[in-house]
């Protein structure tokens, strides 16, 4: 008797080990079925609720271990079957909104999916009964939900705007919300659609960056500064100071996106400021005062860019002849640090600080000029001295070689080895 | 004897030292010095250039020592300072880097010389010994030089470096933590690299030079059997050239030569300074030893990880190691036990490992 728990154990543990997953009836019955039917039960095995152990019944209802369909779908095992689009959000937040189960499952994960999704605009037009509007399952997809993480995820940061655009591309979709359909197609004109997409940034802004996720809106015409100054901080706080922030803000317009635009924002250059391209023209003559303030910026950061250039091409021949000029390329990354001021200070719209951050940098081009100048200079002067020293060298050999000649002249070598 | 005093200033000086110095005895000896001349009396230069070459380095590294901070936080800076602010420093810092790779270069050719001209055979086996040590002191002062101004190429090197070091069968994990004064190359590395580089090499450098010149008076130097064969066979000897001032003016030359092509390197191709090593980044792509290094490099490289129960870098380095003995003990083996010279074995070893060493150190450059 005193050893029956040990034979307990010894009986169970292989009994545990064979004993696998739980039974899934659902999954079982839905892969031998087929087309539609069989579609969910295929996909789910990618799905990261499978993964962690969830199976069809979580969301479905119903009694996963009946291998009777009728009693496994019954009403008195709770099965629900096709969930109605406008309760989709609802049945995710059962788990996606319980702390304590999502702790089990991944401890920094949100719970306030659906809270924001009550805020956005697919939310409220899901709750006024527009059910074509998107709900969790339309950005995530269904059966087979990967991480955000996975790159095969709809909602992978690399390919998240397309799936926006799956719907918002869509003109016979967006018809009825009266809403341009072309904000994908100038996103990928954009600069941040080429750090996302091309460089494979992953910290890039897409579409969920500016506008929210779960609760997607579009920032208002107030919010544009901030949803922007969210990454360009220091912007953000220039144009804030700025004579244009009171202006825009009295014509209602919003603050960033009038000078870059919104979905296709460009690499900002000086071609905004002067030019046939200029953006300040749409309200400023190129004439004006202000046109003349935009024009004398545009010169002042132009003239650094080109003197920072300069330099880098006579550094940059002065180490290709293995010139020692590090000290000089690293004080470059300074006068680099002026240019971006000096564009950064534009949005103050005062020419006095383009030209304060472009004035130190074009001190540092010249400085650094002068040092990849003084290398070549150096590395002509070795050229001369090694010339100068290989022909003292030459001429050392030849006076050598005809004293051995004048030496042996009549004497040739010894016959004999004498001492060794 | 001691000289004639005659009546000069000079002639007293010169007898006021024979006195003391016996340089009747050194006169003496020199002017009967002689060096054998025959097809292949070019290679008995390389010894000298070789020489030559370590002695620029001695006066190089002196002038480097007076500016060089041996620490992880100056070491490369003071390099950077040496090349840009010194006067002429750029030129003593990037002679002192070509002379040495010259010198290993030299060295090889001096090694292979002796080889296929049978110079290492008896009474020569301790020469060929102490020379075959030289050059292992040349690539230890080349791996202990290469870490010294702290750039990356330097530092990603000598952890591999020291890494194959911890691969040695038994000993490897000391000895490697021994090369870097801890489990990592770090600061301590550099310090105990500086020591081996100025300190420790040199000293026994300098006593096993003095040993190998010693032994090539002692034994004179040799000529290739097949030319004392030719000469003997219609009944005279190898003809002899002064050692000086004929041979001398002739060394002279080539010593010369080697500073106008160390000086061309020097100018036109300076020794790069790279960027300051930094422990915490990742090893740069295509990392390399110096050129000397590649051919087993690139070998261990081409081995398998496992080879059957053994891993392949251990494999790789018993081979080496078994491959090296062998040839260090090449004049025991060179001939047989009945005298006889094994001229085809050591000819053919000689080519293998030329070739080998040629090709393998191409291909290690070029991938």
């Amino acid at each position: 008797m005193r050893r029956a728990p040990i034979w307990l154990a010894v009986g169970l543990v292989p009994a545990a080990l064979a004993a696998g997953p739980p039974k899934d009836s659902c999954v079982e019955c839905h892969a031998a079925l087929a087309d539609e039917l069989q579609k969910p039960a295929l996909a789910f095995a990618t799905d990261i609720h499978s993964q962690h152990g969830f199976s069809c019944a979580d969301c479905h209802g119903g009694d996963r271990g009946a291998d009777d369909a009728e009693i496994a779908m019954s009403a008195a095992h709770g099965f629900k079957g096709k969930p109605a689009r406008k309760t989709v959000p609802q049945l995710c937040a059962r788990c996606h909104s319980d702390v304590g189960l999502m702790r089990r499952y991944n401890p920094r994960e949100r719970v306030d999916q659906y809270a924001e999704y009550q805020t956005s605009v697919h939310g409220k037009l899901i709750a006024s009964g527009d059910e074509a509007a998107a709900t969790c399952i339309d950005c995530h997809s269904v059966h087979d939900i990967r991480a955000v993480k996975d790159p095969l995820a709809p909602v992978h940061p690399l390919r998240l705007p397309e799936t926006c655009s799956r719907c918002h591309s869509d003109a016979a979709r967006m018809a009825k919300y009266k809403i341009p359909t072309n904000q994908f197609a100038e996103y990928r004109q954009s600069v941040h659609w080429e750090a996302l997409a091309k460089r494979r940034d992953l910290s890039a802004p897409s579409c969920a960056s500016c506008h929210g996720n779960h609760g997607a809106t579009p920032p208002q015409v107030s919010s544009v500064a901030a949803v922007c100054g969210s990454c360009h901080a220091m912007m953000e706080d220039l144009y804030d100071k700025s004579p244009h922030h009171d202006v825009f803000a009295g014509m209602n317009l919003g603050g960033c996106v009038v000078c870059h635009s919104n979905h296709g924002v460009k690499m900002p250059s000086t071609a905004m400021l002067a030019g046939e391209g200029s953006v300040c023209k749409q309200c400023h003559e190129a004439g004006s005062a202000e046109g003349q303030i935009a024009a004398g910026m545009a010169g002042a950061i132009t003239k650094l860019d080109s003197s920072l250039k300069s330099s880098d091409a006579v550094l940059t021949q002065a180490a290709r002849s293995g010139m020692e000029v590090s000290e000089a390329v690293m004080k470059q990354q300074d006068g680099r640090e002026a240019l971006v001021k000096a564009r950064v200070a534009v949005h103050t719209l005062d020419p006095a600080a383009v030209l304060k951050a472009a004035d130190a940098g074009l001190a540092i081009a010249a400085e650094t000029r002068r040092a990849g100048e003084a290398a070549l200079k150096e590395r002509d002067f070795r050229r001369l001295g090694l010339i100068f020293a290989l022909i003292v060298i030459a001429v050392t050999i030849v006076g050598l070689w005809l004293a051995v000649r004048a030496l042996e002249r009549g004497a040739p070598p010894l016959e004999e080895s004498g001492r060794r | 004897m001691p000289l004639a005093v005659g009546k000069g200033r000079w002639e007293r000086g010169v007898a006021w030292l024979d006195e003391r110095l016996g340089l009747a005895s050194i006169r003496e000896f020199v002017a009967h010095k002689t060096v054998p001349v025959h097809s292949g009396t070019l290679w008995y230069y390389f010894g000298g250039v070789t020489l030559f070459l370590f002695m620029i380095q001695v006066a190089t590294g002196i002038l480097l020592l007076l500016y060089y901070r041996p620490t992880a936080t100056e070491a490369y800076e003071s390099v950077q300072f040496i090349m840009t602010r010194v006067q002429f420093g750029w030129l003593i810092r990037s002679i002192h880097s070509w002379s040495a790779n010259l010198m290993i270069l030299a060295a090889f050719i001096h090694m292979f010389s002796v080889v296929f001209l049978r110079a290492y055979r008896k009474p020569r086996e301790l020469t060929w010994l102490s020379g075959v040590a030289l050059l292992a002191l040349a690539l230890g002062f080349g791996f202990s030089g290469y870490l010294l101004p702290w750039n990356t190429i330097s530092y990603f090197a000598t952890k591999v470096g020291t890494d194959m070091a911890g691969s040695v069968p038994w000993a490897g994990p000391a000895l490697a933590r021994f090369l870097r004064g801890g489990d990592d190359v770090g600061g301590a590395t550099l310090t105990r690299f500086f020591g081996f580089h100025v300190a420790v090499l040199p000293a026994v450098a300098t006593a096993l030079i003095g040993l190998h010149l010693m032994l090539v008076q002692r034994h004179g130097i040799s000529s290739p059997p097949w030319i004392e064969k030719r000469f003997a066979a219609s009944g005279g000897r190898v003809p002899q050239m002064r050692f000086f001032p004929n041979f001398f003016l002739r060394e002279m030359m080539a010593w010369y030569a080697a500073l106008g092509v160390l000086g061309c390197l020097a100018a036109l191709f300076p020794w790069e300074l790279g960027d300051k090593a930094d422990p915490f980044a990742s090893a740069p792509a295509g990392i390399r030893p110096e050129w000397y290094f590649l051919a087993p490099f690139y070998t261990l490289k081409l081995i398998p990880s496992h080879v059957g129960f053994m891993e392949g870098e251990l494999l790789g380095l018993i081979g080496f190691g078994l491959l090296a003995l062998g040839w260090v003990l090449l004049p025991f083996w060179a001939t047989n036990r009945a005298g006889v010279e094994r001229t085809r074995l050591v000819t053919g070893a000689g080519v293998v490992v030329v070739a080998y060493l040629a090709t393998f150190s191409v291909l290690g450059y070029l991938k």
